[in-house]
């Protein structure tokens, strides 16, 4: 298992090499910074030697070695825009961005999988057939537009909730959490609703069409004959074989949730990283898109590595094969 | 009688309460985007600056009717041709209690010329600043300058002892290295708002400054709260949801549903910014066009025919929802220099366009492709469709090439070997004169002078570089009203650019605050006051 995990990890330097190298190969067509860094009247002159102190006249590859030289050591440095460490913003911002994706997942996981069986169970019923259709409208909306329409009815029309930000905020050492106020907490429904809509439905309908192979297999006809409790067949030896599929995706969504928060983030003006990642963008900030770039890819690693070993746990057949060997 | 006691001290405790709550007026507002620092010589951008205004002050300031008014200075002079004198106000105070003296203002001219500031343009009017006692400063010139006051509008005074204090005697520098730069993230002025917490790009929240010098200020506010918002669409419905008191830009196609909705307005009126076309008229074969062998450009006539094509009232009355003003020069009515008798246009007449393009041998037109910004000024990319389409009627085939301003400006500037063959940009003069604008986009540029780096078509008249010279030091109003007037008049005689329009300011306000509006887009909370 160590040797595995392990294993893993020296992959996941690869892949943010390769991740870093794609960046920086990309960051030549995202403009030039240096006219957002300077007022108009600053003069030519002062222009190129900025251009040069940045070491923005460097080779491709000089500038991606010295990303990487200063990576290794923990140093991503300087935003032009903030002027200030990319290490700091990026602490500053992940908590928000953490807490909105963890909230949402778990939003998504706990509608989606309740809704699943039942779907599976009740196919014929009225509230299956809303269900299905309710999916259809979040797998086909844009998030985008999803989060503008709420903001439209629960902010403007209604005004039960905040349309931007995160609220209060307290701070717990240097993370800081919205999870424990009021303001907080409200202005964290609308963006994890947007955010978890998609990753709901989609587990939703997998649940679902896992759950309805899974009721034809014997041995859930097995499981009935013996005379178990609908709900405990339903429940425990249905659902628990339709897991494996179902954490995957989760797994692998929980990546995305976090990399796609970007839409999230900037329609809600939600300070984590996603909206500092598309100033960035806008500005042509090259520090803070090379290291959060670099981050996400992290994260992707990880949480494969973390799904890998979920399966272990939920499939006993894999364990009794790394057992015995190969 | 205990009891009666008791009672009067209940009431006494509810009116106290009742009247601080009646006192704290918080006012929030939101911008498209963030102050990039909150060094006053960080960085030369018109909302970085507004912005810092609150919390920093310089020796002037412009009033609420964009009047040259003193704030740290009393009062000052030209006892000299080349020397200023600056009477400073006496028992002004920064924010942590240390006194504000001729020290100060010698320090802040010292640390404009520092590796990481961007204030060197500031710096150059300056030849020295003398202490002449604890309140009063000469400002020595390296040629007379009738303007320097106005110029000093953006300088902020900065409090020595507290930059020595805190390592910060140098601007905060974008290369880094001085990751520890504490004016970056922190501020120490006299103005009449303290900050009290700041997240860079998040949250900035400002008091009221219990010993503000000026006890008239207008502002009933004691906490302001700002938050830049990106999003066009949530900055909209912050405003109409009272999350924010005011919000600007509005896109102007939002302004009706401003005006439907309840408790909040658009505010709109001319910026001083001007809008207009340019062409490259240096080049002996344009970089993007069908034409080769020679540059259409060179030619008065396609210029001109060009301006004649365009129909600005049309782009007024679609484009920009009836809100834009048509300009003939290149500088807005605002701006020092302006002249109400030559800012009349050359008419649109498509036919006189033909005939002029036929003159020139281009009967058949030509094509090129058009420089637009995207996200930069109002409307921007649709001011160029617009005119793209016009110029079809005399045949000439626009490409437009629209891009995020990064890469146009990336592509268009000096730095890039000005790569462009028709273009759009705008311009506010930071001065608030009309020289800046000639010296920046309409004098020759290349040249041992210096000047003319923003002039992307390379529009040249080595009369205006002399005028432009004297202009800068000529201290007789009239006399340097003459001159201006005879470069302005050159430019359009000659066609150098076409001036399309003033581009409107378009804030969204609540009800319940008053606010005044620059014409320089700034937003001043000295005259921003919560109604009762």
């Amino acid at each position: 298992m160590l040797t595995f995990i392990a294993k893993r990890l020296v992959q996941s330097i690869l892949v943010m090499l390769t991740v870093a190298l794609i960046a920086f190969s990309l960051f030549r067509y995202v403009g030039d910074p240096i006219n957002n860094m300077v007022g108009q009247d600053t003069s030519l002159e002062e222009r190129v030697e900025l251009k040069e102190r940045l070491g923005l006249n460097d080779s491709f590859f000089v500038q991606f070695g010295r990303f990487v030289v200063n990576a290794a050591q923990g140093n991503f440095g300087f935003s032009y825009q903030h002027r200030r460490p990319v290490s700091d913003l990026i602490a500053e911002r992940l908590p928000a961005t953490l807490e909105l994706s963890i909230v949402s997942a778990f939003l998504a996981m706990a509608i989606g999988i309740p809704m699943g069986v039942y779907t599976a169970i009740r196919r014929n019923s009225w509230l299956s057939h809303s269900f299905m259709t309710l999916s259809l409208v979040g797998i086909s909306l844009p998030t985008f537009l999803i989060g503008i329409l709420l903001i439209l009815l629960f902010g403007v029309v209604l005004r039960w909730l905040p349309t931007f930000g995160r609220g209060e905020v307290v701070q717990l050492g240097w993370w800081s959490t919205g999870l424990l106020t009021a303001s907080g907490l409200k202005s964290l429904i609308m963006p994890s609703i947007t955010l978890a809509l998609f990753q709901m439905t989609l587990i939703m309908r997998l649940v679902r069409s896992e759950m309805l192979e899974v009721m034809r297999t014997d041995f859930v006809k097995f499981a009935r004959a013996r005379g178990l409790a609908e709900r405990y067949v339903n429940f425990v030896v249905a659902l628990k074989n339709t897991m494996v599929p179902v954490i995957t995706i989760t797994g692998l969504q929980l990546g995305s949730i976090i990399a796609f928060a970007i839409i999230t983030e900037s329609v809600f003006q939600w300070p984590g990283m996603g909206l500092l990642f598309i100033q960035a963008v806008g500005n042509v900030d090259i520090p803070i898109m090379a290291a959060y770039l670099v981050l996400i890819a992290f994260f992707f690693v990880v949480i494969n590595l973390i799904v890998d070993m979920l399966y272990v746990v939920v499939d006993p057949r894999l364990r009794v094969d790394s057992a015995g060997g190969h | 009688m205990l009891g009666k006691t008791l009672k009067a001290l209940l009431v006494g405790t509810t009116v106290l309460a009742g009247a601080s709550a009646a006192n704290a007026e918080t006012f929030r507002w939101a911008f498209q985007g963030d102050a990039q620092t909150l060094d006053p010589h960080g960085l030369f951008e018109t909302f970085t600056l507004g912005f810092q205004g609150n919390v920093y002050e310089g020796l002037v300031k412009y009033n609420d009717e964009m009047k040259l008014v003193g704030a740290l200075a009393e009062s000052w002079e030209n006892v000299e041709p080349t020397v200023w004198r600056f009477k400073l106000r006496p028992g002004v105070k920064f924010h942590n209690g240390n006194d504000f003296t001729a020290e100060d203002v010698v320090f802040s001219v010292n640390r404009l010329n520092t590796e990481g500031s961007d204030m060197k343009v500031v710096a150059s009017l300056i030849k020295e600043a003398k202490a002449v006692d604890d309140l009063t400063v000469d400002i020595i010139t390296p040629t007379p300058n009738p303007i320097l006051p106005n110029q000093f509008e953006i300088f902020y005074i900065m409090d020595k002892q507290w930059a020595e204090e805190n390592k910060a005697t140098e601007a905060t520098n974008v290369k880094g290295g001085d990751e520890g730069n504490h004016a970056n993230l922190n501020a120490n002025g006299t103005g009449p708002f303290i900050v009290k917490s700041r997240q860079s790009g998040v949250k900035t929240e400002l008091t009221r400054n219990p010993d503000y010098w000026d006890k008239n200020m207008k502002s009933n506010i004691t906490e302001a709260i700002f938050t830049p918002i990106a999003q066009d669409a949530t900055r909209v419905a912050a405003l109409i949801s009272g999350n924010v008191d005011l919000a600007y830009p509005m896109p102007v196609q939002d302004w009706k549903r401003l005006e439907s909705a309840d408790g909040v307005k658009p505010l709109a009126g001319p910026e001083a910014r001007t809008i207009f076309l340019g062409f490259d008229q240096l080049r002996d074969e344009l970089t993007a066009s069908n034409v080769k062998g020679k540059n259409p450009f060179k030619d008065v006539r396609v210029r001109k025919a060009f301006f004649q094509a365009i129909n600005v009232d049309a782009i007024r009355d679609k484009v920009m929802r009836g809100a834009s003003i048509p300009a003939g020069l290149m500088v807005a009515p605002q701006i020092n220099g302006y002249s109400e008798a030559m800012n009349g246009r050359l008419p649109y007449d498509v036919e006189a366009a033909k005939k002029l393009m036929e003159e020139a041998g281009y009967a058949d037109g030509f094509e090129v492709t058009m420089d637009c910004p995207n996200d930069r000024y109002v409307n921007d990319e649709q001011i160029c469709q617009a005119s793209a389409a016009m110029l079809a009627r005399i045949n000439v085939k626009v490409n437009l090439l629209a891009q995020t301003k990064s890469k146009y400006f990336g592509k268009v500037l000096a730095q890039n070997g000005y790569d462009t063959s028709f273009f759009l940009l705008g311009w506010t003069p930071s001065t608030f004169d009309s020289h800046n604008v000639i010296s920046s986009l309409i004098a020759c540029r290349g040249g041992e002078d210096k000047i003319g780096s923003f002039n992307l078509g390379g529009y040249c008249n080595p009369k205006i570089n002399e005028l432009t010279a004297k202009i800068q030091s000529e201290t007789d109003q009239a006399k340097r009203q003459a001159m201006i007037d005879e470069v302005f008049k050159l430019h359009q005689d000659e066609v150098g650019h076409i001036p399309l329009h003033q581009q409107p300011l378009s804030w969204g306000v609540s009800d319940k605050v008053d606010v005044v509006q620059r014409p320089d887009n700034q937003f001043d909370l000295r005259y921003a006051v919560v109604k009762k």
